[in-house]
């Protein structure tokens, strides 16, 4: 378990010191017309996220993760 | 022009309110200067379980550009939910009785039935406001609050969020803390951990006092620290990736008081039930990965969260969904958006299916709640929107949930080897959304 726990992390800072690292990333301002529509945000349908979080939160062991886990009580 | 008109009212109306919860008293000024800054999203969600919980949740969104930049959010969430959810004792080959969580009155479970305790129903009122600032040229703060009240529980909230722009706004850093402080008090009280289900005929005279025996409290505390470093970094044109790493620590009342646990003798027969303990805290981190990429018109959202904590659970979730542009077809910029979500996750160290009564001596955590243990989903799903009325957005979405509990190398015994002990649940979520 401890294994795979630490590969994860690993793999995860990799990727995170392979995006931040590298120069050539980014666009200029005019090139960002897709990345500027709607549904290209990260939070997109932020109204589904919320109620896809209500859900899993009442019926699995996991929480947040994408944003704040948050409190309630998920007792059913 | 016609077609239009109700929700003219209907925006209009909710933007008076809307400025009436902001203490702007002038409601002409609001529904003439504020009508077209304001934007609302609506929705309505159906989630039914075969033969046990169904829920009904309503959602409307308020959301208010100033003209600083300044972004004010709020919103209203009500649900109700009702119906049956596993108490967590096992399956028998008899009759089982179990006494209802307040003490009044009994439940009856079939023969080689899942005890389902049938007494759910909830209705729950949540408020949320956020208001987002632009501090500096590349700062961002927000900061929000959270009540949810349902007849039982109280939920009281605050967050903060600080985004911090560089690389021509192609890389974010942010930071976030919340804060929950959750108040619990179910009808019947808190049961004692570990202590044996009282059951009996409800109306006898020594019956009262001999329930509040089992009784620890009448209320319970949890709170809810999270802290969560996020970084966002856009690769190219087509594509945008985000990294979070959050650390969750819980503290306070975490069992469930409506679980117990069977405890059987080496046939499998259940002695007696007992209501579950769990460790008063939890420490849960997550690191979360989403890429957004467009292709030439579809796009696609994948995402992946391993999380784990303290209790020994690891989880993976895998969430992606495509958006298909289907043109004017269907109505406006009309889409179709299949959705497939993929969930495993291992049992809590304290999870037992059920124990044998030998082994119940010295035990201090133990809970036989499938959802700590271990188990694995999927939901497979389909979203279709369209515009209407030249600007507002209306979309359906119609999922199926599947959860597959599984053993966790606990092998049964007895006359627990031929009785179901992790039952598949199934369900159908169903959302209505409209924005305008």
């Amino acid at each position: 378990m401890n294994l795979t726990k630490k590969s994860n992390i690993v793999f995860f800072i990799f990727c995170l010191l392979s995006v931040s690292g590298c120069v050539h990333l980014g666009v200029e301002p005019w090139q960002r017309d897709l990345l500027a529509k709607k549904e290209m945000a990260l939070n997109a349908s932020p109204i589904d996220a919320a109620l896809d979080d209500h859900i899993y939160f009442s019926k699995e062991a996991s929480s947040g993760g994408k944003s704040f886990g948050g409190g309630g009580c998920g007792c059913n | 022009m016609k077609s239009s008109t109700p929700n003219k009212n209907i925006k209009a109306a909710l933007t008076v309110a809307s400025a009436a919860l902001l203490g702007t008293s002038n409601t002409t000024q609001a529904q003439t200067a504020e009508e077209d800054s304001w934007q609302f999203d609506s929705a309505f969600l159906f989630y039914s379980e075969a033969d046990r919980v169904s829920a009904g949740e309503a959602i409307i969104n308020a959301q208010k550009m100033f003209d600083d930049e300044e972004i004010l959010n709020l919103k209203l969430t009500v649900d109700t939910l009702t119906g049956s959810s596993a108490n967590g004792a096992v399956a028998q080959p008899n009759v089982q009785t179990f006494t209802r969580p307040s003490g009044n009155g009994q439940y009856i479970t079939n023969e080689a039935d899942t005890p389902l305790d049938d007494t759910f129903k909830d209705t729950r009122v949540q408020l949320n406001t956020q208001w987002t600032k632009p501090l500096a040229s590349n700062y961002t703060l927000s900061v929000g609050g959270h009540l949810s009240k349902e007849y039982d529980y109280l939920s009281l909230g605050v967050n903060s969020n600080l985004a911090i722009d560089f690389d021509r706004k192609n890389s974010t850093f942010s930071t976030g803390f919340s804060y929950f402080y959750d108040t619990f008090a179910p009808e019947g009280g808190i049961p004692k951990p570990l202590v044996s289900m009282l059951i009996g005929d409800s109306d006898t005279p020594s019956w009262d006092v001999n329930f509040a025996q089992t009784r620890l409290t009448n209320d319970e505390i949890k709170t809810t620290t999270d802290i969560l470093f996020g970084f966002t970094q856009v690769i190219h044109r087509r594509m945008i990736m985000q990294l979070n790493y959050s650390y969750s620590m819980v503290e306070g009342y975490l069992s469930d008081p409506f679980k117990i646990v069977s405890v059987v003798n080496s046939s499998g027969l259940t002695q007696d039930n007992i209501y579950e303990s769990r460790p008063d805290s939890r420490v849960k981190q997550s690191l979360y990965a989403q890429s957004m990429y467009h292709f030439e018109s579809n796009v696609l959202d994948i995402s992946y969260r391993y999380m784990w904590d303290d209790w020994d659970i690891i989880s993976h979730t895998i969430d992606s969904r495509l958006r298909i542009p289907l043109g004017d077809i269907w109505g406006k910029d009309s889409f179709l958006q299949p959705h497939f979500r993929f969930y495993q996750q291992s049992a809590a160290e304290f999870y037992r299916p059920f124990i044998q009564e030998d082994n119940v001596n010295g035990i201090e955590y133990l809970s036989a709640d499938y959802r700590i243990g271990e188990m694995m989903a999927y939901t497979v799903g389909l979203k279709f929107g369209a515009v209407i009325n030249g600007k507002n957005e209306l979309s359906f979405r119609l999922e199926y949930y599947r959860q597959t509990p599984t053993d966790g190398g606990y092998e049964s015994i007895g006359v627990l080897s031929d009785l179901e002990l992790y039952p598949t649940i199934e369900a159908i979520i169903g959302q209505v959304t409209y924005s305008f």
